[in-house]
């Protein structure tokens, strides 16, 4: 068996296609291009939205239109044209299925591309999908069993027919419209997400997921999702995204808004794998997330995400401690190659006394990419007592790309303890010499240390998820991934 | 009239003022331009997110001292490292004291700025450094257009300057408010070796405004030892801009120390153009009332095989600001580069503030690079094991602040300076304990 070098990986690495790229052909109902007043009440109205969301949504049109795209990230790329996008698409095969036979049959066979049979998925898993083709969800499975437990999952936009006074009480808390750039314009144009309610004190039963694509060809996607966890529940959330392959850029601007009541646990796994532009860089996703949550008094709520896909990444996952005891927690693996990049971190805001936070951040950069963390670590004057600890690693593989460490501390509390480390190595020789010295060939070495880098992230994903973030990892380390 | 009016229109006589002879001049007149374009740094820059200037540009500053003031050496005695033979280059007001200076032109030239920029026997050093390593921010250039008087130190090949030098900057306070632009120019050749003690000093409590610039060239084998003493009145701000650029296989370390003065910005920036480079950057920060220090440093590895090394510890009191933004840059080509730096902070108030951004910006793969940035407090179980020995709070605290620190102080090679410092630092934190138990 001939050796496999660090160079093989390398060259591996850039000569990977993208294996999920497909388009499947569903008639849509698209929207025109652009984006004005009457866009969105015509959004609002199709989606046949009570007044207040429409007003919601003016409100924050009106903002995003004064507002500027943000510059300050370390990232390149052609600004997207916001009157060049078609801001509503649905898969047009309306009214819902009760069982799946009725649906197209095509887009089962996207779902069969894609290895995520929805019936393998209900008796193997034991998870939950929402799936989301473009904008509308199109099945929702085991609502049955979540509702006998008083749990709500369902897509954000029955949630607003069905739930208005949750909805009505909690969007836009923690990420309110005028945030930012991105934030507003999803407010203003957001056309379908996820929403899901845990009664006080019930433990949700199954790992909760949704599916997210990229199907329409111009059509930006703008998901919302808002999850809110009563005092004392717990659940933990899926959410893992592929897009089929396309030339132009898509535009994927989402918000995520999280709420710990009192006692409660968010557990909110993500994995990434958008199309992330050819071995040139041409084409790929645009990815600009605002994702936040707060938390209450004890209340916990931990980020992991595995973010592999994407010609440029701009998400910075959030926690606010408020309430006291609270905890927060951003486990992260970026993983860019060839001309991807990726800007991304977390904001760990200390409100309340005793909270802590920790930060676990490990970037891979190959080929010409460049990959940054940024974050932020505030803690407030009247934080007492309040604990930090951040550890950024990245690993280079060439000398083509890049990676930066951006970390801003901001200490105002003399009880405060934080700590920060940062690292950025290669694979190191001796490293990889110990290994063959042992008996274990260069190609396993390499596996070896690259699932010893990121083992920290990995093993905080849940078990049902594990397996699929695997399966994505190794689209952009084949060969390394044992 | 704001400050910057008042600057800009003040060049012209400023020019007329000084001899001008044409490399000069053309230099000072590229730089008010680019000052003139942007002006004083705002919060909105990325590197001045934490420190702002507005309490400082306030004041209404007279731009040129009007009169020369003389001191006698008993006044000032106390801020100079006076136990040991040195040679000193002190300004007063802006102006040469040759009464209290001791310069030399025997083998080594330790002198001013004013007569390197006029005399020609110093053009070609002049053409061949001046103005090469500063950037071309705001501040610096605002230096640069008025640049005319400060030191001048050139240290030709193979010489070990046997004595230390004293770069010292008083102002007497004669004018109600004075804005200062000492201009340093530091050229070490080929295998010297120099060591170099920088400080300014205010003498009364009337406002003071300093906008330095030093830069320091580093030839092949070259090593510089330079030391800043920052321990001003709660009046006087101190704005330090220092541009290192270093030739292949030498060293140079600067050690900060900023005990106080209103609000103090260090823009310390290396560049490394040459193999097996190494640069040391450390510094003390110990601070109360309402005082801000920021340190903003840059380390641009460019070639391969080099190392640098920063350090920087700080105690926050009071109403303190602590800033530190260490960015380190790493090209492509620097490959086998190591680069290391460090932050810890203690916070001794809960009105005291620190912000630190330790960033790093990496392009090459072959390398070690590693940050570390802590905030935290006394250990109270050695707080705890001091006391019940006997040893009061407050010098229990004194002495674990000290060894806090004490790593930094440990890589000072002037003893006389070390003791200096240490006394400093014991006067800091209200303690009457020599450290050297």
């Amino acid at each position: 068996m001939s050796k496999y070098t660090e160079d093989d990986l390398r060259e591996e690495l850039k000569t990977k296609e993208y294996e999920y790229g497909f388009y499947t052909d569903i008639e849509s109902d698209t929207f025109p291009n652009g984006l004005n007043e009457d866009i969105v009440r015509a959004i609002s109205q199709k989606k046949e939205e009570p007044e207040w969301m429409t007003d919601w949504r003016l409100e924050a049109f009106r903002v995003w239109k004064d507002m500027e795209e943000p510059e300050w990230a370390n990232v390149n790329y052609e600004k997207p044209d916001f009157q060049g996008i078609s801001y509503y698409s649905a898969p047009n095969s309306k009214p819902k299925y009760d069982s799946l036979d009725e649906v197209d049959p095509e887009l089962l066979a996207t779902f069969d591309k894609l290895g995520i049979s929805l019936d393998e998925q209900k008796k193997l898993a034991g998870v939950a999908m929402d799936v989301v083709v473009d904008s509308v969800s199109v099945a929702t499975t085991f609502k049955k069993t979540l509702a006998e437990q008083g749990i709500i999952f369902m897509s954000i936009s029955e949630a607003i027919q069905e739930h208005p006074e949750l909805v009505k009480k909690y969007i836009g808390t923690v990420v309110p419209q005028k945030d930012n750039f991105y934030a507003a314009l999803n407010s203003a144009v957001f056309s379908d997400g996820s929403f899901c309610y845990i009664p006080k004190g019930v433990k949700c039963p199954m790992e909760l997921s949704t599916y997210f694509r990229i199907n329409q060809a111009g059509t930006g996607q703008f998901e919302r999702t808002l999850v809110i966890a009563d005092k004392g529940s717990y659940v933990s959330y899926l959410e893992g995204c592929t897009a089929p392959s396309r030339d132009e850029n898509q535009l994927h601007a989402a918000v995520v808004e999280l709420i710990a009541l009192e006692d409660a646990e968010i557990k909110y796994s993500t994995v990434q794998n958008w199309f992330p532009g050819n071995a040139e860089g041409k084409g790929g996703v645009y990815n600009f997330v605002t994702k936040r949550g707060l938390c209450e008094d004890n209340a916990k709520i931990s980020w992991t995400q595995v973010e592999t896909g994407s010609a440029v990444t701009w998400k910075y996952p959030s926690c606010v401690l408020k309430g006291d005891n609270s905890v927060g927690e951003f486990y992260s693996i970026a993983v860019t190659n060839n001309y991807q990049q990726a800007d991304t971190g977390t904001k760990m805001i200390h409100l309340g006394n005793n909270t802590k936070s920790t930060i676990i951040s490990k970037g891979i950069s190959a080929g010409k990419s460049q990959n940054s963390y940024r974050g932020l670590v505030q803690i407030n004057s009247r934080a007492k007592n309040a604990r930090n600890f951040s550890q950024c690693d990245s690993l280079l593989m060439g000398n083509e790309c890049g990676a930066h460490t951006f970390p801003y501390i901001e200490a105002k509390n003399k009880s405060a303890k934080i700590e920060h480390e940062a690292t950025t190595s290669k694979i190191g020789e001796d490293q990889i010499f110990y290994c063959n010295q042992r008996g274990i060939d260069t190609e396993k070495a390499i596996a070896l240390i690259v699932n010893g880098f990121s083992k920290e992230v990995l093993n905080k994903l849940p078990m049902e998820f594990a397996v699929e973030a695997q399966k994505l990892l190794e689209i952009s380390l084949e060969g390394s991934v044992g | 009239m704001d400050l910057k009016e008042k600057l800009v229109s003040s060049f012209l006589a400023f020019e007329n003022k000084v001899d001008l002879d044409a490399y000069a001049h053309d230099v000072r007149s590229e730089a008010i331009k680019i000052f003139e374009q942007k002006g004083f740094p705002s919060k909105r820059d990325e590197a001045w997110k934490y420190t702002s200037l507005n309490s400082v540009l306030k004041e209404d500053y007279s731009v040129f001292p009007k009169q020369e003031n003389a001191l006698e050496y008993h006044q000032v005695k106390h801020y100079l490292i006076h136990d040991i033979d040195t040679y000193k280059i002190i300004f007063i007001d802006g102006k040469y004291s040759s009464h209290l200076s001791e310069t030399t032109h025997e083998g080594i030239d330790v002198c001013l700025m004013s007569a390197a920029l006029s005399k020609p026997k110093y053009q070609l050093i002049i053409e061949n450094y001046f103005n090469k390593a500063a950037e071309q921010d705001s501040l610096s250039a605002l230096n640069t257009a008025f640049s005319q008087e400060g030191a001048y130190i050139h240290i030709p090949k193979n010489k070990i300057v046997e004595k230390p030098i004293q770069i010292i900057h008083f102002s007497t306070g004669d004018e109600s408010a004075i804005m200062l632009q000492p201009r340093n120019l530091i050229v070490v050749d080929e295998n010297s070796h120099v060591q170099i003690i920088e400080r300014h000093q205010s003498l009364t409590d009337n406002p003071v405004l300093t906008n330095s610039v030093t830069e320091i060239f580093t030839n092949k084998r070259a090593i510089v030892d330079y030391y800043k003493i920052q321990n001003d009145k709660e009046t006087a701000s101190l704005i330090d801009n220092t541009f290192i650029k270093q030739k292949r296989e030498s060293i140079a370390s600067v050690h900060t120390f900023a005990f106080g003065g209103k609000l103090t910005r260090n823009n310390l920036n290396f560049y490394q153009n040459g193999e097996r480079i190494d640069s040391t950057l450390k510094g003390i920060t110990i601070i109360g009332n309402k005082q801000h220090v920021d340190h903003n440093t840059l380390v641009h590895h460019i070639e391969p095989n080099c190392e640098s090394h920063q350090d920087y510890k700080g105690i926050f009191g009071d109403r303190a600001t602590g800033v530190f933004n260490g960015k380190v840059v790493v090209e492509k080509e620097a490959q086998k580069t190591n680069a290391f730096q460090a932050n810890n902070n203690i916070l001794v108030s809960d009105k005291a503030t620190i912000n630190t951004k330790p960033q790093l910006e990496i392009f090459a793969d072959d390398v070690k690079c590693s940050h570390g940035c802590t905030i935290g407090q006394l250990d109270e179980s050695a707080m705890f094991y001091m006391r019940s020995r006997g040893i009061p709070e407050k010098e229990a605290r004194a002495l674990l602040m000290f060894a806090f620190s004490n790593n930094v102080l440990e890589s000072v090679k002037i003893p006389q300076l070390k003791q200096r410092i240490t006394k400093i630092i014991a006067k800091k934190l209200g303690v009457n304990i020599g450290f050297d138990l």
